[in-house]
């Protein structure tokens, strides 16, 4: 349990939302069989995911039906500028990888930089990134891994900061 | 000062012992797997288990969008009205649950999984305290 990379993960059966007594739970696969191959992380399913499709370890398919080809973007944008945290880099890259414009764009945040006012007050509520992040993607106890720019390396310029992709600084 | 003191560092005593108790006695607390979520609107009005559906198995599979923006699942635990007659008409789950890409929806037990009596919810690990929502 807790914290450690290599961290083991429960039988279905022990828990505490499958009922051992149900039939199927024999049949289905452990999270251990399928997980533990894959790039192991500190938190949530102690997967990389991002990293696990990367390497190629994982190759979850694009569509069912649609014909439509995927659309990606692999931007950076910078947000909480003014903040006192460390600036928060969103990556577009490792998001369009797997997921559609549609489930962030324009319900969610408005597509422009800087034209959401972005809340750690809503998204613990489960509101804007809290959609996804503590809830199936990287948990919200892991703040550096958003909040991954030092405000000293930006300087007022944080095109400068970039490593890799093209910045778009959040202008408010 | 100094009996105080003892006595502070004797409840201290006391307390890691009871704490050390506690952990010994009973079992640790079981955990789903990260985002398993429960659906459990009509399951068991209807006289079968909870469903049980764990996103790590999937995203190994599909990508978020393939669920999320091609089949019309919305990001919110109890947004979807799901009905077993969607899922046999292709729709939602029945999209692959169809015994060609997986299962089809006569496998009840498969699905139809979960405690008896477990709310709708995303469960696993690593809370925050939020998303209240979920």
């Amino acid at each position: 349990m807790g914290n450690c990379v290599g961290a083991t993960w429960l039988p279905l059966e022990d828990d505490g939302v499958h009922d051992p007594l149900a039939p199927g739970v024999r049949l289905l696969q452990q999270p251990a069989e399928a997980l533990g191959r894959l790039t192991p992380d500190s938190a949530g399913n102690y997967v990389r995911w991002v990293e696990a499709l990367d390497k190629g370890e994982i190759k979850p398919r694009e569509a069912l039906r649609s014909k439509a080809a995927p659309r990606f973007r692999d931007d950076d944008i910078l947000l909480n500028l003014k903040g006192g945290m460390p600036i928060v880099r969103f990556p577009h890259r490792a998001h369009t990888l797997w997921l559609d414009c549609s489930n962030c764009h324009d319900h969610l945040f408005k597509a422009v930089a800087g034209a959401n006012k972005l809340s750690m007050f809503a998204i613990l509520q489960g509101e804007q990134c809290g959609v996804c992040h503590g809830a199936v993607s990287f948990p919200l106890t892991e703040c550096t891994r958003c909040h991954s720019v030092a405000r000293s390396a930006v300087n007022g310029k944080p095109a400068q900061a970039a490593q890799g992709g093209a910045l778009v600084p959040a202008a408010k | 000062m100094t009996i105080c003191r003892g006595f502070r560092q004797g409840a201290n005593v006391v307390a890691l012992a009871l704490l050390v108790l506690a952990i010994g006695c009973f079992a640790l607390p079981a955990w789903a797997e990260y985002a398993d979520v429960v659906l459990n609107k009509r399951a068991e009005k209807e006289g079968v288990r909870p469903v049980v559906f764990p996103h790590w198995f999937h995203r190994i599979r599909f990508r978020c969008k393939v669920c999320h923006a091609e089949l019309g699942f919305k990001m919110r635990v109890g947004a979807n009205d799901v009905l077993m007659s969607d899922i046999i008409d292709g729709k939602f789950c029945g999209a692959c649950h169809n015994n060609e890409i997986a299962w089809g929806p006569e496998r009840c037990d498969l699905c139809h999984t979960g405690k008896p009596g477990l709310p709708s919810g995303i469960y696993g690990g690593h809370e925050t305290g939020g998303p209240g929502r979920w």
